[in-house]
């Protein structure tokens, strides 16, 4: 898929920054969890986004801070993308009681109310049906709000998602359904899974509106979404956005995994050539909106924030033994 | 009062109960298969449907488990869904959505939202109801933590705990059972909501103890007032929800009486019988006077023919012997029953 000139592409600049500042911090903050990952101290499954954080950067982009996100169990992206909290993050995976859900959830929980993380599921396809019903109460309520679910390629193996999209359409809900195909479910191939028809095909079988972007292109994925918003927002209905990418590392854990001997490392490699974040910046930087000077200071921003939200983390107290059934339910 | 005598049946106060909480609550909708057909779920949604019309009163397309997920997205924005199988057989297909997802939201995300769903879950009973038509499922969502099970067994609770249950913040489980939806009873006309996880002795005694769920309420009644005519004053307790379980209540009368029959319109094993046993083992061992004795359902599908359904479930006449035998007391002949009411269930739904 061809990359459009970033100077002449119709999006504000600011957006178009945006777009790149979401991804890098993304990238940043994983990087900084797979350093400390080995350490065994944060304890819980985690799976990192390293490779795909185009997604969630170019979807949440489209969005307002009232819009709803529903995710999985690799979540840190979108979360982040959304406006959440990257030290709350860091404290979850250190299971603090500063952290997203004061370390009930971990790492596929990550919520926050206040920025429109509204669910995060470790169960495939969970949260599915879950964007759609907040999606029927906007439409109820007659509130102009869109709810957005992310999930990979397998989640569409699980009747829930074939299920939610009929009754969307059905509906007609403003839910936008966004399928992050990294061709992978753990080690498992698509090619064993699925039949070879594309996934949006199979969608658009059901009068779905839908759109196949270059998950890996920010600027593609952030004009679909905002085009299925505004389709939403205007009453008329759902929308399915597939977006191809690639997941770098092992399907949870802080390692390159090729030795396992199901992908090559070539093929990996050649994912990494294709590497969202940095074909974006050096998009922005020919296109004259990122100079070298204004980079330099947001990475250097950005490293400053993932250090602080990383000692925030691990200074921050755990739980007392005393709340386990503070939360619980009479 | 003479309002507070008035009477409905099971069935008219569920729909009485719905267009109150609609009334009451713009956010209330009513949805699941066929909830607007010509039916009406055994009459329980006309009225509501009548009254607010299809935007409020829904019919949706056969996806149980998506359409859960529905309802939890729903609660967690504004909204009160109530959702009804009229064959809660069929909620096997929400496990998910109910496991993995309504019973967790609070916990699981460290109390920052609630999802306050209500499932309104029909049991069929007798008539050749048969295997995947009589599935009484309170234990298995007892067991994961995080959903309320209320168990109706009159009219007045009926209304009482369909109130208590939209109007709380908990995920809630309504069990309903089709052998009681023709029985009649005294309902307060207005609107009112029965504690959540608290009992009610129904007949006091001060020689036994017959805890029972649900439909099997009605049978120890009838068991207890036949029980007196042999000189046992059995006191009935209905705690009302399999979660949260009044322990309390069921405690005090054990330690009353010393002696204990716990029914339930479940199977037998793992099952609410066998919770409320544990109960009385943990905490009333020394008050007992006699083993625990359990009526619940044979660990088996339920067969379809009347000849082998008549076995299948226990009848009042077994109720009375196994209160008598937790007294030692040996069978001799037929205890004089009340002839059996007539049956007001038949099919062919």
């Amino acid at each position: 898929m061809s990359e459009k000139d970033l100077k002449d592409c119709g999006v504000a600049r600011e957006t178009l920054v945006t777009l790149y500042s979401r991804m890098l911090l993304i990238r940043r903050l994983e990087e900084k969890i797979a350093e400390l990952y080995p350490r065994q101290e944060m304890r819980c499954p985690t799976h990192l986004s390293i490779g795909q954080e185009a997604v969630a950067a170019g979807v949440c982009s489209a969005l307002e801070k009232d819009d709803t996100v529903f995710l999985n169990h690799r979540c840190h992206a979108a979360y982040i993308a959304k406006g959440g909290d990257i030290r709350k993050v860091m404290a979850e995976l250190y299971g603090k009681k500063t952290g997203c859900t004061k370390g009930r959830g971990g790492s596929m929980h990550l919520v926050d109310p206040d920025v429109g993380v509204i669910g995060a599921s470790a169960i495939l396809a969970g949260t599915i049906p879950i964007a759609c019903g907040a999606a029927m109460s906007y439409k109820r309520k007659k509130i102009k709000r869109v709810a957005v679910c992310f999930f990979g390629d397998a989640a569409i193996e699980e009747g829930t998602f074939f299920e939610s999209v009929n009754l969307a359409l059905v509906w007609q809900l403003p839910v936008l359904f966004v399928c992050e195909n990294n061709g992978l479910s753990t080690c498992t191939p698509l090619a064993k899974r699925q039949v070879p028809v594309p996934i949006h095909e199979r969608v658009k079988a059901f009068g779905m509106p839908v759109a196949a972007v270059d998950g890996n292109d920010a600027l593609a994925v952030y004009e679909a979404a905002r085009d299925a918003v505004a389709r939403a927002r205007k009453g008329k209905g759902p929308s399915f956005i597939e977006a191809s990418t690639y997941r770098w590392l092992e399907h949870v854990g802080p390692n390159f995994d090729w030795s396992l001997g199901y992908r090559s490392k070539e093929e990996v490699e050649d994912a990494m050539r294709r590497c969202p974040v940095k074909t974006f910046e050096e998009r922005l930087a020919a296109a004259g909106i990122l100079t070298g000077g204004q980079k330099t200071m947001l990475r250097d921003e950005i490293s400053e924030r993932v250090e602080d939200a990383a000692r925030f983390g691990k200074e921050s107290a755990f739980p007392d033994p005393h709340e386990l059934l503070e939360a619980t339910d009479g | 009062m003479a309002e507070a005598r008035r009477e409905l049946k099971y069935w008219e106060a569920i729909s009485e109960a719905t267009v109150q909480a609609m009334e009451a609550d713009e956010s209330v909708f009513v949805f699941g298969i066929g909830v607007d057909d010509p039916k009406k779920i055994f009459g329980t949604t006309k009225a509501a449907y009548e009254r607010f019309g299809a935007a409020r009163v829904f019919d949706t397309p056969v996806s149980e488990n998506a359409l859960t997920g529905v309802a939890i997205g729903a609660s967690l924005t504004g909204s009160r869904p109530v959702m009804i199988h009229a064959r809660n057989d069929f909620m096997y297909y929400c496990m998910d959505q109910l496991f993995n997802h309504a019973a967790k939201w609070y916990d699981m995300l460290g109390g920052l939202m609630r999802a306050p769903i209500v499932v309104r879950a029909i049991v069929g009973r007798g008539w050749g109801q048969g295997s995947q038509h009589s599935q009484s499922l309170q234990a298995l969502f007892a067991h994961v933590p995080g959903l309320n099970v209320a168990l109706p067994s009159s009219p007045y609770d009926a209304k009482g705990l369909f109130l208590a249950a939209i109007r709380g913040d908990a995920p809630t489980i309504l069990i309903e059972n089709r052998k009681l939806y023709e029985v009649s009873g005294p309902v307060p006309k207005e609107p009112y909501a029965l504690p959540v996880g608290k009992g009610a002795v129904l007949k006091k005694g001060k020689d036994a103890t017959i805890v029972a769920f649900s439909q099997a309420v009605q049978d120890a009644l009838e068991a207890a007032a036949v029980l007196k005519g042999a000189g046992i004053d059995a006191e009935v307790v209905d705690p009302r929800w399999a979660k949260p379980l009044d322990k309390d209540l069921i405690l005090s009368s054990v330690k009353k009486t010393g002696r204990l029959l716990v029914m339930d319109t479940s199977w037998k094993s793992y099952g609410v019988s066998a919770e409320v046993a544990a109960l009385a083992a943990e905490h009333a061992f020394s008050d007992l006077k006699a083993p625990v004795a359990r009526i619940a359902l044979p660990d088996m599908p339920a067969p379809t023919t009347q000849a082998l359904e008549k076995v299948f479930y226990p009848t009042v006449g077994d109720v009375v012997h196994a209160v008598e035998k937790l007294f030692g007391r040996k069978r001799k002949g037929a205890t004089r029953l009340r002839p059996a009411a007539k049956e007001t269930f038949t099919g062919p739904f």
